[in-house]
């Protein structure tokens, strides 16, 4: 576990007069998760691309499970899986088809190849899809065969470029299990995205990227910190109350109080946190009822907005109430 | 929902292989002849794809030799005997375009960039997709050589004559096609490949010995026509065909391939690994 998942100093990818990639240092140690996070066009799939051996970088230096990617991309290739941001397969062949023809060219003979391909397919849920043509296959049955074929040899380190980007909630919920799952077995995996909630959700650290350059590092609690202080969010049963409820917060902590879209929503940012508790009794006893309340750090849009200054295209619709959880046990 | 959703994690848990029981990659060879697989696969898929080798060929060698048999050689029998080994070469080489345009849509998609991240012998990618082309090849030589043959093409060299000449134009259709994977990994669309295609491929079959004797050309033309790779084919086509096979002729045209896959091969890695 000494050598690192991936190293870069300097990296640079120029298309042109623009740099793609400009510059990008990243340490990412072996295990885990590590989330790459960006609007489109900030250069994480230029990035993926030439550390999966795809794409030559014009500068800098890469150096992946320590291997360099200029002399040894052959050493690079034996142990890393791509899982491309459109579905890196072949749509005209049906989803057993696909899986012998990468078994294959990994050295399975005709037999084990489709042996390992019909376990997979098995362990994916796509028994029943295996002889039908990957057109006709559903965004998340593709995106569940895509990652099948990273895995017919378990790779040391995996690439997943927007692994939900189009698919149903469902669906993404199975990819985000299916990831766990397969760090729990011991495969690091470099994963980007533009929704902040999936890196809040998957990612053990977080590169924050823009146009090239990376803006922030750490782990997602990290991140959060930088926007300094956490948030008190109350929703009031009556909406006709609000500016009374809005009045007596901002009274008892001294602060600015947001009033949200949702006509009985209310922010309040907390300098400190223990004295959310006085403003919710102070609501209390002047006979306001709370619906909801919740304590907690700013979501990472704020993280984002704060960072790089504009907003992200999904910040309208992300929301701030924790992820709702899947069917607990 | 819950317990299938566990059931899932213990089964891919199960599935993953450890790194030591990971299998050696295929080698150049093996993984050509998979891509060559894959080739296959999609002709199975896609059998529409076999539309241009099976009824362009069929066109071709009717209407070239009704159209000009009476004019050129007095009479359509006599100009089939000449013809058919023209049309056949002219046709299969008419084919071998699309290898590039079909390779040039296929790059574009995701698989590709898989493929290229996998440790196997990269040219097996382009290999093996040229090897599976030879399936089309020879089906559309076989229709073309029965088709003249309904037609009253009687060739001297037999079987053996045919089918030698069969597979020195195979060997020689897959060293073409290394032009046309040139042009498909520079151009970004079909039709730009096409278009550039077509304006390679005019010259090469029309300032050539297929359809007529270079005698009458000025002598300019017959200097061009001469040294075109196509010319050199017909001629030693003819020759087998008519049980003439002339080893210096046959020589010359596989100096021409390995000229042809020497250049154009390596340059087609060079921008395929290039390619963004």
């Amino acid at each position: 576990m000494s050598v690192p998942a991936i190293e870069t100093r300097g990296l640079v990818k120029r298309f042109g007069n623009t740099a793609a990639v400009d510059e990008i240092d990243l340490h990412i140690p072996q295990g885990g998760i590590y989330g790459v996070l960006g609007p489109n066009g900030a250069g994480k799939t230029t990035a993926i691309r030439m550390l999966a051996t795809l794409l030559r970088p014009d500068a800098g230096e890469a150096r992946v499970l320590g291997h360099d990617v200029f002399t040894e991309p052959k050493a690079i290739r034996e142990k890393i899986a791509l899982t491309g941001q459109f579905a890196s397969l072949d749509e005209d062949l049906t989803g057993i088809e696909n899986l012998m023809l990468l078994g294959r060219l990994l050295g399975y003979s005709s037999r084990d190849a489709k042996v390992r391909g019909m376990t997979l397919l098995d362990a994916f849920g796509l028994t029943e899809a295996a002889t039908r043509q990957v057109k006709k296959y559903s965004g998340g049955m593709r995106r569940r065969l895509d990652i099948a074929g990273s895995l017919i040899v378990t790779p040391q380190l995996m690439f997943l470029d927007e692994p939900t980007t189009g698919i149903d909630p469902r669906s993404r919920n199975q990819v985000w299990d299916i990831i766990r799952t397969l760090v729990a077995g011991g495969t690091t995996i470099l994963l980007t995205t533009q929704h902040l909630e999936e890196a809040d959700q998957l990612a053990d650290r977080i590169a924050v990227i823009d146009t090239g350059k990376v803006i922030a590092e750490g782990t997602p609690g990290q991140l959060k910190a930088q926007v300094g202080t956490g948030a008190l969010k109350v929703r009031v049963a009556d909406p006709a109350r609000r500016e009374e409820a809005a009045e007596i917060l901002g009274r008892t902590l001294m602060t600015e109080v947001i009033r949200e879209s949702d006509s009985a929503a209310l922010t309040v940012r907390l300098e400190d946190e223990s004295r959310a508790a006085s403003a919710l009794i102070a609501l209390q006893d002047s006979g306001l009822s709370v619906e909801t309340f919740a304590l907690g750090q700013p979501s990472l849009d704020e993280v984002f907005l704060a960072l790089t200054g504009h907003k992200t295209a999904d910040e309208a619709t992300e929301g701030d109430a924790p992820a709702t959880q899947e069917e607990a046990a | 929902m819950t317990t299938t959703a566990q059931d899932q994690s213990q089964k891919i848990r199960s599935v993953l292989v450890p790194a030591e029981e990971r299998p050696a990659p295929s080698g150049a060879v093996s993984a050509s002849l998979t891509y060559g697989w894959r080739a296959l696969l999609k002709i199975k898929h896609i059998p529409e794809q076999l539309f241009d080798v099976t009824v362009f060929p069929i066109m071709m060698t009717v209407m070239f030799t009704y159209i000009f048999g009476g004019a050129i050689a007095g009479s359509v029998d006599g100009y089939v005997q000449w013809l058919i080994p023209g049309i056949f070469v002219q046709t299969m080489i008419m084919i071998t375009m699309y290898t590039g345009i079909t390779l040039n849509r296929d790059i574009s998609k995701g698989v590709f960039d898989r493929f290229r991240s996998l440790p196997t012998w990269r040219p097996a990618q382009l290999v093996g997709a040229l090897l599976g082309d030879q399936v089309r090849y020879i089906l559309a030589g076989t229709i073309i050589l029965l088709v003249g043959f309904v037609m009253g093409f009687r060739p001297e060299g037999g079987l053996t004559g045919v089918l030698m000449a069969f597979v020195l134009l195979l060997l020689f259709s897959f060293s073409l096609s290394w032009i046309w994977t040139v042009i498909s990994l520079l151009v970004r669309t079909e039709q730009a490949a096409m278009g550039i295609s077509m304006f390679i491929m005019m010259p090469l079959t029309f300032a050539s010995n297929i359809f007529v004797d270079p005698e009458t050309m000025p002598s300019w033309l017959q200097g061009a026509v001469e040294v075109n790779p196509v010319s050199v084919v017909v001629t030693a086509i003819r020759e087998l065909m008519a049980g003439m096979g002339d080893f210096g002729s046959v020589t010359l045209v596989l100096v021409y391939c390995a000229v042809l896959v020497g250049v154009f091969g390596p340059v087609s890695m060079y921008f395929y690994n290039r390619k963004s």
